[in-house]
Formats: C-alpha cells, structure tokens, sequence
C-alpha cells in the first residue's frame, strides 16, 4: 500500500498548485483501513480480491495436475472434492461477484457521475470488512480441512450427509453475500442522488447503467440466497428440515431456491464486464458507442430476464417437463439482448481508428471469449443438448468461457484502463500487450478441450478417467500452466509500475467522460469544481472518411 | 450513513432523499429475503395439506392475535412519534418512543412464553416431536420447523427494530433537529416493514387451517 503513496509524491510533484492526491491523504496502514473515501476502499478491495483470486487459482493448478494423467497419482478423491468446492466458492463468491462492482465501480463510478464520493460512505467501508471477514470464515474452513459439497452445496448431502466444515463455509458466503447487499444499495442510491448536474439517466456511461443493473439484481437476488443458506443451516444443525427426503421434505426446493439467486447471478458478474467493454471499445475506436439507447435497454433486459431463466439449471433434477420446456424457451429469450449488446460492440469498432492498447486487448479477448460462452449457452439451453452434455465438462467449459474468458478478460482491461488514474502511473505497455495475448491462447488451450471432453462424455468432478480422455486432458492442463504464467505477470508488472512507472497524464488516453477531467490520481474530494454533466457519453469526435 | 456533514437547506433535503431511497432500497431485499420463507410455506401446504392443517391448529391463537393488535399499536406509536418530533414535540416524542420500545419487548415476551409452551407440548421440531392427532408427524414437523425459523427469523428483526428505536430515542435527546428526523423516518419505515411481515405471518401460521 505505501508503494501507491510513494507513486503519488513523485507524480504530484510536476504539480504542486493542485490539491493533493488521495493517496497523499495518510499514510499510515488505519489511515487506509478507516478511510471512508471510495478510492481507498477501491484498493482495499483490489488487494483482497486479488488475494482471494490467487488462492482460488491455486486449488485449480492442484486439479489441473491431478487431471494431467488417468489415475489418482496427487490427490485422493476426498481431498479432489474439497479443492473443487474451495476453488468454486471462492472464485464464485470471493472474487467473480465483487470483483468489477467492488473495485472499479467503487472506484470509477463516482467520478464518472461527478459526485464527491457514494451516497453512504460509512456503508461502504463496513461492506469492506464484511467482505473482508466473511472471507476469512471461507479461508477457516479451508485451513480446518475444508468442503465438499460442491459450490452449489446440494441437500440432501450437504444437510446430512457431508462431514466437512459446512457450516463455516455457509457462514462466510452469507456473510460476504450481506456485504453484496449493502454495497448495491449503495450504487442504487448514488446514482440516483449525486449525478452531476445536467447528467440525465441517457447521459451516464454505459459502465454506470451496467452497474446500477447490477446493484438492482444484488440488492434483490442475493437475500434468496442467504435465507436459502440459513435453511440449509438449520436443517443440519437441527436434523430437520425442509430439503431432506428422509424426513419428508424435497430437494428440489433447495435448488429452486439456489438457482433462483445463481443464475441472476452469473449476470451479476457479467454485467460489469459488458459495461468495462462498452468503456474501452468506444475509447481505442475513436468512436461513439453504436447504439448507446440500445445499449443500456439491453442491459435492463438482462438484468430482467436473468430472474425467469433458472430452471435451466434444473432439467435434469426431476423438474415436470412443462416447467422444463419453459424455462428452455426463456433462456433463449436472454440471448436477444445479449447478441445486441455483441452487434453493437462490432458496429462501434467498425471503421474506427482501432489502436490495439493493452486494455483493447483485453476488451476485444472479453467480446471474443463471451460470444462463445453465449453461444455454447444456447446449447445447453435445448433441452435435448443439455440431457446429454450435464454434469460433464462441456458445462464446465461453458461457464468458464463466460466467467474466466469474460469477467476475467473483463476485470483485467479495467484495471489496465483505470491504472492510471487510480496510481498515477503508467504500466509498461508491451509487457501489458504480451500478457493479454497470453492469457488469450492459455484460456483458449485450457478450455476449449473440455467442451470436446464434455461432448465425449467426460463427467464433471471426478479425480480420475478413462486412458482415453488423456490427450485433450494435457493439453487443457496444459494450458492451465500457460494461463498461470499469463496471470502472474501483471501482477509482477503492475506492481513494479506502482514505484517505476512513469507519471501519467490526467488523461492518458485522450478518453471521453468526466472520471478522466479531474486531477490524477484525483484529490481527496474528486473535483475540486463540481463538474458539468450534460456532454453526451462518449463525446469522441466523428472520423473524417 | 450520512455523507458529509451538510451545510445547506438544499444539502438536507437531498440527504433525506438519499437517507430514504437507501432504507426503501434495503426493504426491497428484505422483501426478498423473506420471500424464500413463505415460498417454502406455501409449498408444504401444497405437498401436505392435510398435515399443514392439523399442524397449525396447535399454533395458540390467543397469544398470536394478541401479539398482532400489539404489534399493530406500536406501529401508531412509531407514527405519532414522527410526527410530535416533526412539530418540534421532541419530549413528548421521546415518550411515545418509549411506548413502542415497551410493546416491542411485551411482542418478544410474549413470543417467548409461546415458545416455551411449544416445548412442553413437544412441538419443537427434533426427536421428540409429536403433534397429538396428526397422522403424518413427518409433514406436521415440517410446519413447525418453517413455524419456528419463520418467527425466530421476525423476532430478531423486530430487536433490531427495538435498538434503532432506542438509538433513534437517544438523538432526539442528544441532538434534536433535521438529520434526526431524517433518521427516525428510516427507522419507522422498517419497523412498519417488519410489521407487515408479521401481519403475513399470522394468517398463515395460526389462521389458515383452523375453520375445518
Ligand atoms: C452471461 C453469462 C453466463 C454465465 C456467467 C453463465 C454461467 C454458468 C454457470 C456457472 C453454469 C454452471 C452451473 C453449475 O455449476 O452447474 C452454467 C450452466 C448453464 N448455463 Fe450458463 N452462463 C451464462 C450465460 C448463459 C446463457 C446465455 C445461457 C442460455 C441461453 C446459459 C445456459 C446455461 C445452462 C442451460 C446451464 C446448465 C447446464 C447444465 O448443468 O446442464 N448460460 N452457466
Ligand atoms: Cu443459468
């Protein structure tokens, strides 16, 4: 931490008629873990997310070894069981969720909206250590031996049958879930309350519409889950309950339950990254954002239609097949706004003046990644598809694409786009460019294997296979190893930019919006004049032909 | 949850906006936070009606209804609070405060003494469960495990009703003016929230079955 405010005193010194930074506003490590400013509360974020990140990772590197050859030669089947639902509640719940919102819509909401901070500063900071502490409940539970229900923590063996630190786990999720919920209610209420004035709601950047989406589905999906959990809990702690056949109850209002809250939720993730890449694509095209009306229409269809598609999820679990045939025919419906969201990315960047930056990289990786994810989606969305390909490794590439191709992908070029801003300093960016291509081709050998895996009857979640399975499986492992390499070297090049970095302008990249008119690393308050809303969004001047 | 300190007429007004938008917002997931529960419900009444049935004619209608009209009292309280505190009345608003912190604690008293009557006649969920005259335990225990978790699940936000109101209490003394106003208008909002979520719970647990 104390390397971001040595950056600042090198980068304000260029300027000392300005007022200071803030990150020049203590430097003590409470000045940090007491701070009320958004911006700091973003870096607090950022560190711990990323923390969270690197341990989840590390469960995966230990599957992807056990998975290079056809035996169990690492790992028994117990301990597999426990890495895959550490590396699932972790990556889920530590870091996909908060991921973008926590950090960069912490961070870059406010000043993209003109306001001084977010509507409930104390909330937020209290939302950090909520997160913080449920976090370390999840990490207890490892440390004491771990889970293994699975992320979806399935009754009835997660009520009766699991002998693991179930509770524990329930606990930090429900936790880290109430931090969720206090965070969206901040964003609804900022965005509401502190846009700048003459910035009506056509004029926000798509990142503010993306998020305040998400908050909404936060603020109303996330309470299912914790109640959910919390009758999960006592039915183990009690032995009765609601979800176990044996006493009379049924399973499947458990996953109606969950689902209900995780599928919105893999929107919750998504989301924000469509709105990081409806900032950086207009940005490195020179272009407005084709469509923008469009564009935010189709965010709130999402975010609606998130809501109806969960029994998808379910086709297989006994469901009657009316319920199936329905929730078959609305999934279809979320791939609308989502394709018009992928149209009009293409549109924006056709006939721009493309410059391909490290964070364009990134953004194009997203668009690439999520349109096969999406496609592959629609598959599992047809129920005779999906009746041969669930539970196998077709779904397990599926939601990868989407989640680590897109969200990751996503999260990277936000932090390659906002770096600046936040530390003041410039990455490298031929190291930045490497690792986006690397990354790229890593993902691409790690996953797309598996969707041959899936389709050849791989199941999910097993330790060992059949000899046969071998050759797809070591290239996915494989990739694993690349993919690691790619994700280790920003951090390796974003933290030495942090103390060698050369200063930044205020707006590095000639950007359009209001979050690159003030100071950088902006002042404690933001702006120091309250700025002016009423530029249309992506304000880049139209190309001469 | 207050941004920085206001120095305007206009800067309260906006607070107050945001103060209220914030509480409306966070009702709206406690709205679904508490959907699950009476979603369960109604799905074991769907699956075991005739069990339902039985089950909640063993709920005490007298303490139910009494703690309803209880309940209902201190949400009048928490609104003439409002309003003798908007009038500048902070006395006597304290006072009514005070009476809906009493019938708060006279709904949890009450409660308790029903619980405490639940465990004698062996209607606490577990080994001993027995409903006298039910002929499926297993559907029966299943009503009063949602019973349970449904009312310990109210109970504990009315305390955490009962603290903001205390808290709330303690500014109109401490410092009385707008901001505290602005905050006893939030804390009503819930409390009137967990209210309603009580007058759901009552037909549901102690009224439904009981005319057959
Ligand atoms: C937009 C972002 C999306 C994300 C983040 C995402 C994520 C996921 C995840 C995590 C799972 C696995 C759940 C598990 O552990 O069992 C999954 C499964 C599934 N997804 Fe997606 N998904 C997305 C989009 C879509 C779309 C657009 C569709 C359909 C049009 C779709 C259809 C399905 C189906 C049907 C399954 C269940 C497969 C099975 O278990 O057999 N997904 N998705
Ligand atoms: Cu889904």
């Amino acid at each position: 931490m104390s390397a971001h405010s040595d950056a600042a005193v090198n980068a304000d010194r260029a300027a000392p008629a300005r007022a200071a930074s803030y990150l020049h506003d203590g430097y003590t490590l409470w000045s940090w873990l007491s701070s009320r400013d958004h911006k700091r509360i973003a870096i607090l974020y950022a560190v711990s997310i990323t923390a969270f990140f690197f341990i989840g990772a590390t469960a995966a590197a230990l599957m992807r070894l056990e998975l290079f050859t056809p035996g169990a030669d690492v790992v028994d089947a117990d301990t597999y069981n426990r890495l895959f639902t550490a590396h699932g509640v972790i990556m889920v719940w530590m870091f996909l969720i908060p991921s973008i919102p926590s950090v960069f819509g912490n961070f870059a909401l406010p000043l993209m909206i003109g306001a001084r901070d977010l509507a409930f500063p104390r909330l937020n900071l209290l939302s950090w250590y909520l997160y913080a502490g449920g976090g370390l409940f999840t990490i207890a539970a490892l440390l004491l031996g771990g889970v293994d229900t699975g992320w979806t923590f399935y009754t009835p063996y997660s009520s009766v049958f699991s002998n693991t630190h179930v509770i524990l786990t329930l606990a930090g999720v429900l936790i880290v879930g109430f931090s969720s919920i206090a965070t969206g209610v901040n964003f609804i209420v900022t965005v509401h309350t502190l846009r700048a004035p003459g910035m009506g709601w056509f004029k926000l950047p798509l990142f503010v519409w993306a998020i305040y989406a998400t908050s909404v589905i936060l603020v109303l999906a996330t309470p299912v889950l914790a109640i959910t959990l919390l009758l999960l809990a006592a039915e183990r702690v009690f032995h009765v309950g609601l979800f176990n056949p044996a006493l009379g109850g049924d399973p499947l209002l458990f996953q109606h339950l969950f689902w209900f809250y995780s599928h919105p939720a893999v929107y919750i993730m998504i989301l924000p990254a469509m709105g990081v890449a409806s900032e950086i694509i207009p940005c490195f095209a020179r272009k407005r954002v084709f469509g923008y009306r469009f564009m935010a229409f189709a965010i709130i269809g999402i975010a609606v239609i998130s809501f109806l598609v969960w029994g998808h999820h379910m086709f297989v679990s006994g469901q009657s097949a009316y319920a199936s045939m329905v929730f078959s025919l609305l999934s279809f419906m979320v791939a609308v706004p989502s394709a018009i969201k992928v149209f009009n990315w293409t549109a924006t960047l056709y006939k721009g003046s493309i410059s391909f930056t490290a964070p364009m990289l990134y953004a194009l990786g997203f668009v690439v990644l999520f349109l096969q994810g999406g496609l592959t989606g629609l598959f599992l969305a047809s129920l005779s598809v999906d009746v041969h390909v669930t539970d196998t490794y077709f779904v397990v590439a599926h939601f990868h694409y989407i989640m680590v191709g897109g969200a990751v992908m996503a999260y990277l070029g936000a932090a390659h786009y906002w770096w600046p801003k936040i530390t003041g300093r410039l990455y490298p960016e031929s190291w930045a460019r490497l690792a986006a291509l690397i990354i790229f081709a890593g993902f691409n050998l790690t996953f797309f294997p598996q969707y041959l895996l899936g389709y050849e009857g791989m199941p999910r979640r097993y330790h060992t296979y059949p000899p046969d399975f071998q050759v797809l499986n070591v290239l996915s492992s494989a990739g694993a190893a690349i993919l690691a390499v790619g994700y280790l070297l920003p951090l390796g090049y974003l933290l030495w930019s942090c103390l060698h970095g050369r200063p930044a302008p205020d707006n590095p990249w000639g950007a359009s919006g209001l979050e690159w008119k003030t100071a950088t690393p902006p002042p404690q308050h933001n702006f120091d004049r309250l700025p002016d809303g009423s530029d249309p969004p992506y304000d880049y001047p139209p190309l001469q032909e | 949850m207050d941004a920085a300190t206001p120095d305007s007429e206009q800067d309260i007004g906006r607070q107050a906006a945001r103060t209220r938008l914030g509480m409306w917002a966070f009702l709206g997931s406690e709205v679904m936070f508490f959907g699950p529960v009476f979603f369960a419900y109604l799905y074991g009444r769907f699956m075991w009606p005739q069990a339902f049935e039985a089950a909640s004619r063993g709920t005490d209608l007298l303490c139910g209804a009494v703690n309803t009209a209880v309940l209902l009292t201190s949400s009048l309280g928490v609104a003439v609070a409002h309003l003798l505190a908007d009038r500048g009345a902070y006395g006597r608003a304290r006072r009514a405060l005070d009476a809906v912190v009493l019938l708060g604690l006279a709904f949890l008293a009450i409660k308790g003494y029903e619980y405490v009557q639940d465990w004698r006649e062996q209607l606490v969920p577990g080994p001993h469960f027995h409903l006298q005259g039910a002929v499926n335990q297993a559907g029966a225990q299943l009503f009063y495990f949602v019973y349970f978790f449904a009312t310990a699940l109210h109970a504990l936000h009315l305390t955490a009703g009962i603290a903001l109101m205390l808290h709330c209490r303690r500014a109109l003394r401490r410092r009385p003016g707008r901001p505290t106003l602005r905050r006893l208008e939030a804390a009503g909002l819930y409390w009137h929230f967990v209210d309603i979520v009580w007058i759901f719970l009552f037909p549901a647990l102690y009224l439904a079955g009981r005319a057959l």
